[in-house]
């Protein structure tokens, strides 16, 4: 791993940031519409989230690139514009982090499966390969691999993502089977850590998933099947529709309540997903600083 | 017959090669593919999205069994038709307009064709008059409509809104599911159900094609 993140981790635990996209949302980005298209139209927007993450006690923040694949990408006809919206991505958050925080590139799915034969291995590879390549010509700190449902494509981005030479973070979503404790395809927290640090993943986390409570003990297992620094970002909560608005219930007093188990657990990184915003990210200073 | 129920076996073990033998012997060997289908086949499936619901199976094990099922029903469907068998009923499914979302849609689809259903697959982000157009000149019974955003899961209403509109709302049922997608949404857009798997999806398309 490099010194930078060496260091950043020696005072444990490390602030990361809460949700990107139902904060776009919230500034105006319309359903349907390629979120990560906005660091080229909307840019000044994209800072201001990223902005208020930093204000609110990040010491690393995101990237908007998480469906900057050409697979993802190409589903809205903008596989042409791949360089430019991940380059962006970077700049803006390097922008809005000064020397405050670091930035780590986000990497999503492809929302392909592999399995079903809708996309390839190679293809998988390729797609990954390009945007980990453009995001670390960009100057990003490291690449975050998140939001993964299938530890086989996510393997394949880890190891893309890891010829960069950045360190890197896999991340994965634990919501199905019975205690809601594995991947959708069913792999268990234990073979998610060593299946990705076979992969080269530098940390190995969950992020998304059914909320805060629930990743707990997903974070205690992960870190006792791994050496490696554990990463966790879940959401707040599920989302709950009444009257055609989407509500998260989880406040975030409950929320940091919640996180102060990860942070004893040994959780190295701890953040938010889907439904958190910049005031989770200050709960979490405020209740996880010692 | 005994060789017969080694094809359930194969179905919920997910062996499409044996599958496909065993469907052929057993088609050379002069046995109804109705029976194939209805005691073998489609019990296997069954057995299948049970075992999914009880988390026991995983979406690996779907697919697998459901590509199995896949292998046998190609040799069997072109008998079904020279018989003039209707299929269990006629479903097209999407994800509806703006969402680009697949995955749930298509194992929803593939547990639909695995109990017996005829699945037109629209594809993503589907516009209000693809899936109308499907009703009326596909003559789908059942529109099943998948979302994964909360952002475009309102797709639904308008959908369902255009089929009240083009006046075809009487000649179809209306499924909807995804992850941010509720019972009490189904209700509050005018579907006529909802479901949380692709499992529950089957039973739910049976019960709707039975009313």
């Amino acid at each position: 791993m490099s010194k930078q993140l060496d260091q950043l981790i020696s005072a444990l635990p490390v602030i990361t940031d809460g949700a990107w996209g139902t904060q776009l949302q919230a500034l105006g980005l319309a359903a349907g519409e390629c979120p990560d298209e906005w660091n080229l139209t909307h840019p000044d927007r994209v800072r201001s989230v990223a902005a208020q993450y930093v204000d609110a006690g990040s010491q690393v923040i995101l990237t908007n690139t998480f469906g900057g694949n050409r697979i993802s990408l190409g589903g809205h006809g903008l596989a042409g514009k791949i360089e430019a919206i991940n380059r962006a991505g970077v700049v803006i958050s390097r922008e809005a982090a000064g020397t405050s925080a670091l930035v780590f590139a986000s990497i999503g799915p492809t929302g392909k499966m592999l399995m079903s034969g809708d996309v390839s291995e190679t293809e998988l590879a390729e797609a990954y390969g390009e945007q980990a390549r453009v995001l670390a010509a960009a100057g990003a700190d490291a690449l975050v691999i998140e939001t993964m449902s299938d530890l086989e494509e996510a393997s394949i981005a880890v190891r893309a993502a890891a010829a960069t030479g950045l360190p890197v973070v896999a991340s994965m979503v634990f919501d199905s089977g019975k205690d809601r404790d594995r991947t959708m395809m069913g792999s268990t927290p234990e073979q998610v850590a060593a299946a990705l640090s076979e992969a080269g993943a530098d940390v190995i986390g969950a992020n998304c998933g059914l909320g805060m409570e629930g990743y707990i003990p997903i974070g205690k297992r992960l870190r006792a099947a791994t050496k490696k620094p554990v990463w966790i970002k879940p959401n707040a909560g599920l989302p709950e529709l009444s009257n055609g608005v989407i509500t998260y219930k989880t406040t975030p007093e409950e929320f940091a309540r919640h996180a102060v188990a990860l942070r004893d657990a040994g959780v190295a990184f701890i953040g938010g997903c889907c439904g958190t915003s910049p005031l989770f990210i200050a709960a979490l200073s405020a209740a996880l600083k010692h | 017959m005994e060789e017969i129920k080694k094809l359930y076996d194969a179905v919920l073990n997910g062996n499409f090669k044996i599958a496909k033998e065993l469907t052929q012997q057993a088609l050379d060997a002069g046995i109804d593919p109705q029976v194939l289908v209805q005691e073998q086949m489609i019990p296997a499936m069954d057995e299948v999205g049970r075992r999914y619901e009880a988390n026991e199976y995983f979406v690996p094990e779907l697919l697998i069994s459901a590509r199995a099922m896949k292998a046998s029903l190609e040799l069997i469907r072109p008998l079904l038709a020279a018989q003039g068998a209707e299929p269990a009923g006629r479903v097209a499914i999407g994800t509806v307009k703006g969402d680009l979302h697949d995955i749930g849609k298509n194992l929803v689809a593939a547990m639909l064709e695995g109990a017996g259903f005829e699945v037109i697959d629209l594809g993503v982000d589907v516009s209000p008059d693809k899936f109308i157009a499907a009703v009326n000149e596909k003559r789908a019974g059942v529109v099943a409509m998948s979302a994964l955003l909360t952002t475009t899961m309102n797709s639904m209403k308008t959908t369902v809104e255009a089929i009240k509109a083009a006046g075809v709302r009487g000649k179809v049922k209306i499924m909807i599911g995804g992850a941010p997608v509720t019972q009490k949404y189904a209700d509050e857009i005018g579907a006529d159900g909802y479901s949380s798997n692709a499992n529950s999806a089957v039973a739910l398309a049976r019960k709707l094609v039975a009313a």
